[in-house]
This record gives C-alpha cells, structure tokens and sequence, in this order.
C-alpha cells in the first residue's frame, strides 16, 4: 500500500500558483525526498499533505487517509517536525515532549515511560530539566525529532530538517533520521534544499521547481539520465567573447553551461577533456583561476533539470565553498 | 472524529500557565503595573488641595477688614487650604496671578468696612487663574464658607427659620485610593488577559509554533477552552493578588472575610472570562505582533476610563455613557466596588455577573465561528 498519494494537488495564494498540480507517489516504509530551492513550494506542498493548509484543487491520501475529508485520522497517521523552531522555549525538554503526547491522549503510564525513553534516545537525558530556552539549535531539531514520534506514527514529515543548523549537528540530525528509519517502520518524508542530504537519506527523490515535480527517481536513476558522469569545474580569469562556444568543441566535451563565471564541463573521459581545457587556455592565453574533477551530482542534475544551481538562503551560489573545501 | 477527552485541553491550559509563571517580565508588568498605577492615582487624585498661595490686596484697611484678614490667617494656620500672600498695588497682584505665581487675587474694596457697618450690599474680590478648575472650586468653596461664617454673626439664633439638610452616610467614608481600588483590580485583570494570553498567542502564532499543535489531532473546541481556561485562571490570579495587596494599601484589608475571600475570587475568574473571550474576538485573525501591542492602549483607554473607575459614570456626557454600558470594565468594577467598598453580598451583584456571563458567551462563540483551525 503507498503511504502517500496526491493526485493534482494544487494551491493557488490569490494570482500566484504556489503548488502547481503535483502527482506523486510515496510507498509504505520509504524514505522520500522533496528537493528544490528555497520558494519552490515544498513547503506549501508538505503543509497540504499535513493538513495545515487546504489545497485549492486536487487531493491526496495519507496512510490511506483523505486530507480533505479525514482530516482528524491524518492527523493521528503523521509525525510532523516544521520547518520553524517549534519547541517551546519557556518549558523543559522533558514538558515539551510531556505536552506533545498529552495532545495526542497517550496515556500518564505510557508518557512516564516514553519521556525518559526518547530523551535518551537523542542523548538528551541529562537535559530532561533544563529549559529548551537553553539549548542550541542543533539540539532542540533533536528535540523536536522526538517530539514528532511520541505517538508512534507511521509516517513523519520533515521540512527542511537541517536547514540553520552547523555541519556538525547537520550530520548528527541525518544520523537520526537513519537510525528512526531504521529502528521504527516508519515511512519518511523529507524537504529539503541540499542535495547532499537527498543524496544521503533518501531512497527516492523528486527535484520540484517552481509548484511542480520536474524530475523522480532514486538518485543513481537522476544521475544517469545526465550527459556524462564526470565533471570539470572550472573558472577562468576574464575568458574571451564566446569562450564557452570554444571549450564545448574541445574533445570529449558532452555538454557545457556557465553561470556566474563558473564553467561546468561533463566529459566521460575527464583526462582527456582536462588537458584539453588547460591547453586551450594555454594557447588562448587565458589564465585558469581554479579548476576542480568531480563526480556528477545531484546538483548537477538539479541544473540539467531545471537550468540553475539551487541557492541557499541569501541566495548566493553554494559552488564555490565547495569547490575551496576541494 | 475528533480526539476525544480532556487531555490535549488540559495540556493547553497546563503550557501556557507554565510559560505564563515562567515569565517575570509578564508577572511584573501584570502585578506591579496595577499596584504602582494605585498608589501613584489613589493618592495623586485623592488629597486634599492644600497651600495653594493667594494674593491679598486691602485698599480698605478698617476694623471689618481687618476681621476678614484674621479669618483667611485661621484658614492658613488650620485647613491650610491657601497661604495669604499681601500685596500692596493691585496690579502687580493681577500680574502674579495671570503668571501663575498666586492661585488667586482676593480684593478688600475701599469702601468695605463701611459697607458692612451700613448693611449696604458689601463685596469682596476674587480674581481666579481658572485654567485649573481644581483649584477654583476648591478656593470658591472655601471663601464662600468663611463669608457664611461672617454672614452669620458671633451668636447662633435659638429659633431657625431656614430649613437645613441633615446628610447620614451609609458607607464608611471612602477615601479615592479605596474609590480607585475597583477600577485596579479590573486593570489588573485584563492586562494579564492581554499581554500573558492575547500577545504570546500571536508571538507562538508569528514563530511558527502553533503549527507544530496545529498537526497534531486536538479539536478546535479542546485547543479553544484549553486557551480560554488557562487565561481565565492567569487573569484571576492577577486579579486576587492585586486585590489581597491592594485592600492593603487601601486601608480596607478588614473586608476579607472568608466569604468575601470566597466572592471575590468567583468574580474574578467570571470578570477574567470575559476579558479572555473579548480579547479572543478582536485577535482571533490578527497574525501581526504589533498590533496587540498598538491595541493594549486604545483599549485601557476604551475601556478603563469610561467604565467609572476614576470618575462616577453619572457625570459622563450621553455618547460616553452609552459607551460605558457596553463595556465589560463597568460591570467588573461595579460588583468589586459592591463587594470591597459595599460590602454587600452576591445578590447585589447578580446583574454585574450575569452581563458579563452574557459577554462571555457572545464573544466565545465568535471565536468558535471564526478561528481557524488550519493555517
């Protein structure tokens, strides 16, 4: 039985189509991926299927649930963590999960029980008294991750789980996510912005852009749908008029696009296509100013798909700090 | 079908009242605020006006004059309501009076001593600064008792034809800090309501937080009265600590009997539910946490001075009074003042109680209509 199934969801906020008809299938125990930049209406979508908001056309069935109509039984199916910070900072961690299983009725026998049993599950036990007013952002995303199981769902939605937090606790909170996966029968639902993190936890993804879904599959099937599997980053100083005309006709060049001064060439013979790029610099008298081989990526299959890098939240290109931590 | 029991309510209620006491910002702006208003408007407005200077100008200079001034001297020396300041010229103390440095000009005429002599009509002269009414009637009113006291001569007719007015009060004398009290304990009440309940929804409300109970399968009744109850306790227990400290400071802490004790606190939390269900209402889709803010003063102002709190109701022109009918304010501070300054029992209040129980219903019904339970 699929967990999820929304058939031509659609949400409209007045002029401007914020979800566009969406289609898609989630199966029982999966680990599913939302992926695309910030406004691209993930959020909006995963807060339909929550029943936060009511679509403007269309409907989807959660754990066999109509959103529409089984509002209440939608409810008691999902575990939700939101995108903001929702953990209450006036209470402790112990009362903030005390509070979130007395809203869903679980009895005081099974709550004295559970409390103790989840906090020690995220490592926060010895911080079962202090005020969540106290913790960092990295541990009340924990904090909340828990909040979301008190109940036993059996599927849980994440919306953007990571986003704000340090790399450190970023892998901390995908360690969590695996072990929920793989401690609990629980299907997941994920949005999210970083293709490494889709890339890491997910067993299926679907690139959205713009209120639709514009590509799905599991990532090696994204991946292979791209030109090459290989690609050359590279930045050059000032590169002449119709440069990228140039490098395309060099030997083993697949395909070619730039964006901001940054070149990216998929070649399937990348010692070739890179004597080649550094040899027409040479002649052309163009200096490289970084030059970096990679694997293709999710990312590079975001850009086939769409166009365009995703961006984070100031909206500047994620490419270069990674190309500096290579 | 909804999540049934009282529960996720109850978890509610709990939360906020949590995060209600762990707030000394709110508990001192809900507390403090009131009793400091008390002290600072009890005994601001209360007093009597006393010292105010008077410029005393004598162009008669004889024995009736002379009589008078000793009379305005034992006024200075007793009630101390005004210090005689003489002035020779006329002009300068018209001068002094219109900069303000004298309250009033009193003018001895020429002729004076002669006219009392004569029978023949005499008058004194009272130049007032009237920008500040206050001190007019205060000043009008004292001359015109020590020249009745004149009037009357040194020795008391046996037999009086006049009629005179025995006046008998019912009521201990009520100072206007014990006056005043009703009108706190109301203010008390509804800025717990406002900045303990109204304010953090709307802040939890801009932080994304209700979202994460919004998932979850409270009912909207649960999630509403769960609300309603918590704010009704915070703002009963705003209102029975400022009336404990506040019978106090007022010098009527003999009134807490136990039934009183017992009255007042069930008037409190149904005065508390009112305010709750009203703020509800006019905050039920507001999203933006300014405007509770911006609210808090056009609403003290709407609903606290009209409601006869610091003034008597009676004095109010039409418009105004038919404000103060639909204000909750009056009917709170009419049962506080029955109770603490009355000191009379619930049936004087049953129509106070019944008002606000009717604004109660109304208002949480329109919250019930019109909350949204999804985003």
């Amino acid at each position: 039985m699929s967990a999820i199934v929304a058939e031509g969801l659609q949400k409209d906020f007045g002029n401007f189509v914020a979800v566009n008809g969406v289609s898609l299938r989630v199966e029982e125990g999966e680990n599913f991926a939302l992926l695309g930049p910030n406004g691209a209406g993930k959020s909006t979508f995963i807060r339909m299927l929550t029943t936060l908001i009511t679509p403007t056309a269309g409907t989807a069935r959660v754990g066999g649930h109509d959103i529409r109509t089984e509002a209440d039984a939608v409810r008691r199916t999902i575990g939700v963590v939101p995108q903001p910070i929702t953990s209450d900072l006036k209470l402790t961690a112990a009362e903030n999960l005390d509070f979130y299983a007395k809203l869903y009725s679980v009895p005081g026998a099974r709550r004295r029980k559970l409390v103790p049993e989840l906090l020690e599950w995220i490592g926060l036990i010895d911080w079962r008294d202090k005020l969540v007013g106290t913790f960092s952002i990295g541990m009340r995303r924990r904090l909340e991750i828990a909040r979301c199981l008190v109940h036993g769902p059996s599927i849980i939605f994440l919306d953007e789980p990571t986003t704000g937090l340090d790399p450190a606790s970023r892998i901390s909170m995908w360690e969590m996510v695996s072990r929920v996966k793989s401690e609990r029968t629980v299907t997941v639902f994920l949005t999210t912005h970083y293709m490494e993190e889709a890339d890491e936890l997910c067993d299926r993804i679907a690139i959205f852009d713009h209120g639709t879904i514009v590509a799905e599959g599991t990532p090696s099937e994204l991946k292979s749908q791209l030109p090459s599997s290989e690609v050359i980053e590279v930045r050059f100083d000032s590169p002449p008029d119709g440069w990228a005309d140039s490098v395309r006709a060099l030997a083993g060049v697949e395909d070619i696009d730039e964006e901001e001064g940054l070149f990216r060439v998929h070649s399937n013979d990348r010692s070739r296509t890179l004597a080649a790029v550094v040899d027409a610099a040479r002649l052309r008298g163009v200096a490289i100013s970084t030059i970096a081989l990679r694997d293709s990526t999710l990312e590079d299959v975001f850009i086939h798909f769409t166009g365009r890098a995703t961006r984070d939240e100031t909206g500047k290109i994620r490419f270069d700090a990674r190309l500096i931590e290579r | 079908m909804a999540n049934r029991g009282v529960l996720p309510l109850w978890a509610i209620m709990e939360r906020d009242l949590r995060k209600y006491f762990r707030s000394p910002a709110i508990l001192a702006a809900s507390l403090l605020l009131p009793l400091l208003q008390l002290l600072i408007i009890g005994y601001a407005f209360g007093g009597k006006i006393q010292g105010v200077p008077v410029a005393l100008v004598d162009l008669d200079r004889g024995p009736e004059a002379v009589r008078l001034r000793e009379k305005f001297h034992a006024v200075e020396a007793n009630a101390k309501t005004f210090r005689v300041r003489s002035e020779e010229s006329l002009d300068e103390a018209l001068r002094l009076t219109r900069e303000g440095v004298v309250g009033a000009t009193i003018v001895i005429p020429e002729d004076y001593s002669r006219r009392v002599t004569q029978g023949n009509r005499p008058k004194l002269g009272l130049v007032l600064d009237n920008t500040d009414p206050f001190v007019v009637t205060t000043l009008t009113q004292k001359m015109a008792e020590i020249l009745d006291a004149s009037n009357r001569g040194d020795i008391e007719p046996r037999y009086l034809s006049r009629v005179s007015l025995e006046v008998v009060e019912i009521f201990p004398y009520v100072e206007y800090i014990q006056y005043l009290l009703p009108g706190i304990i109301t203010l008390a009440t509804f800025f717990c309501v406002l900045i303990g309940g109204g304010i953090l929804y709307i802040d939890d409300k801009v932080r994304g937080i209700h979202e994460a109970y919004l998932v979850s399968p409270i009912s909207k009744l649960q999630l509403l009265l769960g609300m309603h109850l918590a704010g009704m306790l915070k703002g009963a227990f705003a209102g029975s600590v400022v009336t404990f400290v506040g019978v106090l400071l007022a010098g009527v802490g003999d009134v807490l009997t136990f039934s009183t004790i017992v009255l007042v606190f069930g008037f409190t939390l149904l005065v508390s539910s009112s305010f709750v269900s009203l703020i509800s209402l006019l905050m039920v889709r507001v999203d933006d946490p300014v405007v509770p803010r911006v609210v808090i003063g056009f609403l003290n102002t709407l609903l606290f001075f009209p409601s006869g709190a610091v003034y008597p109701t009676s004095s109010f022109p039409n418009w105004l009074q038919w404000i103060a009918k639909f204000d909750p304010f009056t009917y709170s501070v009419d049962g506080f003042r029955a109770v603490l300054l009355k000191r009379v029992g619930f049936t004087a209040i049953v129509d106070d109680i019944v008002i606000l129980a009717a604004i109660t219903i109304v208002c949480f019904s329109g919250v019930l209509l019109l909350f949204q339970r999804r985003l």
